[in-house]
């Protein structure tokens, strides 16, 4: 993988130790280059990286509202397009929050108009940085501070939200889902979003130590146990051609994923039972 | 002063602050190990290890990523 000699994600930023979605936007923002405008919605991101009057981000970046990135890339994108400048890559980002809730809207406006642009969504499955509520891409069982475990309840009790078929179902010439504990297939991904005429759309995994649950070095290992038990399937809907882009040798039983995660540690056999068959019901439909 | 919509006009000022006092545990590398794999450049969610493996302790938080992630166990963990 090249290895740039400076990040255009600046250090000093305020995420947590082992914080991922560094990891995913300054990946993303080295494969695009420096000819790149950044959009964010609000979220962990926006706020670690962006504390008045510093900045992390070394390439032109906007912070929006929870529900408007969608739309402010969409004018960012046709303002670029307007004065001829049609080789400045705009890339938006969001958290699962600010993409597969708030902001779902107006993203799928800009997806359906057609823009040129990149949405990543660096999906940590919860509102991290407001104080772990759940969002629609919670996983089932998953205990969060409004779907906690007690006598009452065991978590979360309905499956995350499909949002890459939500993106795909749009039409749009290229969907993809990623892990940043593999990052070159992130990358490349990243590279064929960019050089995609019209809307991309990135659904990008990112463990959370402070949300999920784990020791703060373990980042990068939670993503791969979430591919290798088949929890996270990667693959790329090319112009309509799906394809998986990574196949684990043997998947590993979803147990292994999930009881190193403090919000799954409370599941019973039962639950792990119905999330294990859950898993495999997705993994024979997508073909892994 | 706050400037008109809050405008910052200096990229990468993050820099100013240094999160290196949030360590509790620094990482060692022993490059005689080293692989050159570069996980630990690529994984540093702080972006506190250069193109030699030299590691910035003026922003490196101590996660420990690198080295849980050092196929060589070139990187070891020590309490500051």
């Amino acid at each position: 993988m090249d290895i740039p000699d400076k990040d255009l994600l600046a250090p000093g930023h305020r995420g947590c130790a082992g914080c991922g979605a560094s990891i995913a936007v300054k990946l993303a923002l080295n494969a695009l280059g420096k000819n790149t405008v950044a959009i964010s919605a609000t979220g962990c991101l926006e706020v670690m990286t962006t504390p008045y009057p510093e900045t992390s981000w070394e390439v032109p970046f906007i912070h929006v509202a929870f529900e408007n990135s969608g739309a402010v890339a969409s004018g960012v994108e046709s303002a670029l397009r307007i004065q001829g400048k049609d080789d400045v890559n705009v890339v938006a980002f969001g958290g699962d929050g600010g993409t597969v809730d708030i902001g779902l809207q107006s993203l799928s406006g800009a997806m359906e108009r057609g823009h040129n642009m990149l949405y990543i969504c660096y999906d940590n499955e919860a509102y991290m940085n407001t104080g772990i509520q759940r969002s629609g891409a919670t996983p089932y069982g998953a205990s969060t501070t409004t779907s906690p475990k007690g006598t009452a309840s065991f978590g979360e009790d309905k499956p995350k939200k499909n949002m890459p078929m939500i993106m795909a179902a749009h039409g749009i010439p290229y969907v993809a889902t990623a892990s940043i504990a593999y990052p070159e297939d992130y990358v490349k991904k990243v590279k064929k979003a960019a050089e995609t005429k019209g809307p991309a759309y990135i659904h990008l995994q990112q463990p959370c130590t402070t949300g999920w649950g784990f020791p703060s070095e373990k980042t990068i290992e939670m993503g791969r146990l979430a591919v290798e038990t088949g929890s996270w399937i990667l693959y790329e809907i090319d112009h309509g051609n799906f394809e998986i882009t990574f196949r684990p040798e043997e998947r590993r039983p979803v147990k292994d994923y999930l009881s190193t995660q403090k919000r799954f540690k409370h599941l019973d056999e039962e639950h792990i039972e119905k999330i294990q068959k859950y898993v495999d019901a997705e993994c024979k439909e997508l073909g892994l | 002063m706050v400037s008109i919509g809050c405008v910052i006009k200096t990229p990468g000022n993050s820099r100013n602050n240094k999160t290196g006092s949030w360590r509790t545990f620094k990482p060692i590398l022993d490059k005689e190990k080293c692989i050159d794999c570069d996980n630990c450049i690529i994984f540093c969610p702080d972006s506190s290890v250069n193109k030699q493996h030299d590691i910035d302790y003026d922003y490196c938080k101590g996660c420990g990523i690198c080295a849980n992630e050092c196929p060589s166990d070139a990187i070891e963990m020590v309490k500051e």
